[in-house]
């Protein structure tokens, strides 16, 4: 509790700073000329997803599914706009079939934010599993990955791997760990 | 299902039609399997994407798309099975209300290209309802050819994104895509006027 306690106070703290990490995000992807948001929303991604709604920059809404925004993030860079997709783990977990016959073997810098459920206090015993499956499944593709713990490192993390993504035409996958984000907490 | 007495059409036969109706380097996105090797059977144009994979992601596909390149219409050709693996797709489509985006679903029941075994919703669905109901008002059964392309000509003036369902025949596609996904990803940005060739 006093840990919840604790990050919920954080949070607010950070609601309006540029230097939290959620405004460290959204403003690396402004800076890099991405502007199409879907998403399948998390708690511990939810002050992202409001700014993102609030900035008029952005073009942001929720899909039923995480592969519709791969689809959605696919068929937009071919049409000459850039995108970046928002989700948890489990969502990530559904996403195995497009990357391999999709993302992949087209070329398309598909670039997700994973904000990583399953972890350092995770209290649901199916999201500790479907965590597991996640590097592993990166890693059959080759695809590139990082875990951001670090506020310190995030910027350079973030920036570096979109203009990567871009110039590779490769995707990545930017997995936003609670030591970055305070995650998600027991709360009864 | 109720279709009343919409005619049984064939893929190809209403791919060609509708191909011949573009005449402003309108964007076509194949779905997969038996609906972009009847695309490709058409005759191939810079602005086709054909799909070997993600099923079920014509739709999105082409709503990332039309969201690109809000003054180019865009053509989705799905299969009915495909749709039923991404039927929330359509509620993003309403609420995004991109009014460039066509989507024409081809609906003959049936897992043509494993076999010809009927999907779940065979008996029981009707696409139209469905895509009505998530949202899509703008949503309507082909009763024959003709009343095809006349939602067609309405659909490339609507102000709201329109959906086309066309009963169609068991055959199979009339032709095979040529599966390079580089080269089918390249080409079509040379087409929407994204990149110039190397």
């Amino acid at each position: 509790m006093a840990i919840a306690e604790q990050h919920n106070s954080t949070q607010a703290a950070q609601a309006s700073s540029d230097k939290s990490w959620h405004g460290i995000v959204l403003q690396t992807l402004k800076r890099n000329e991405i502007s199409l948001i879907p998403y399948v929303p998390d708690r511990v991604l939810t002050p992202l997803i409001k700014n993102l709604h609030a900035d008029p920059f952005f073009t942001t809404f929720a899909t039923a599914r995480e592969e519709e925004a791969v689809g959605i993030l696919s068929g937009a860079w071919m049409g000459g706009r850039r995108g970046a997709m928002l989700m948890q783990t489990s969502g990530f977990a559904t996403l195995a079939n497009v990357l391999a016959s999709l993302a992949v073997p087209y070329q398309i810098p598909l670039i997700m934010f994973v904000s990583e459920r399953g972890t350092l206090g995770e209290f649901n015993y199916g999201q500790s599993l479907v965590c597991r499956t996640m590097r592993p499944v990166l890693d059959s593709l080759a695809l590139e990955h990082h875990t951001i713990t670090r506020l310190d490192e995030l910027e350079f993390i973030a920036d570096r791997s979109i203009k990567q993504a871009v110039t590779t035409q490769a995707p990545v996958a930017l997995i936003l760990n609670p030591l970055l984000t305070g995650g998600k907490v027991f709360d009864k | 299902m109720n279709t009343g007495n919409t005619k049984v059409m064939n893929r190809f036969d209403v791919t060609s039609r509708l191909i011949a109706k573009l005449k402003n380097e309108e964007a076509v996105i194949g779905g997969i399997g038996n609906t972009n090797f009847d695309l490709w059977a058409a005759g191939h144009r810079p602005q086709n994407f054909y799909m070997l994979g993600s099923m079920g992601l014509a739709f999105p596909i082409a709503l990332g798309v039309a969201l690109a390149q809000p003054d180019r219409r865009v053509f989705a050709l799905e299969g009915d099975g495909s749709l039923l693996m991404q039927l929330g797709a359509l509620s993003t489509i309403a609420t995004l209300k991109p009014k460039n985006l066509i989507m024409i679903v081809m609906d003959n029941g049936i897992y043509q290209i494993t076999g010809a075994q009927p999907t779940p919703a065979a008996q029981v669905a009707d696409i139209v309802a469905i895509a009505a109901g998530s949202g899509l008002a703008n949503s309507a059964w082909a009763a024959d050819e003709e009343d095809f392309e006349r939602l067609v000509d309405e659909a490339m003036t609507a102000s709201e994104p329109s959906l086309i369902a066309v009963r169609i025949d068991d055959k199979p596609g009339v032709g095979t895509t040529r599966r390079d996904p580089v080269q089918i990803r390249e080409r079509f940005m040379h087409g929407l006027g994204v990149r110039e060739p190397l």
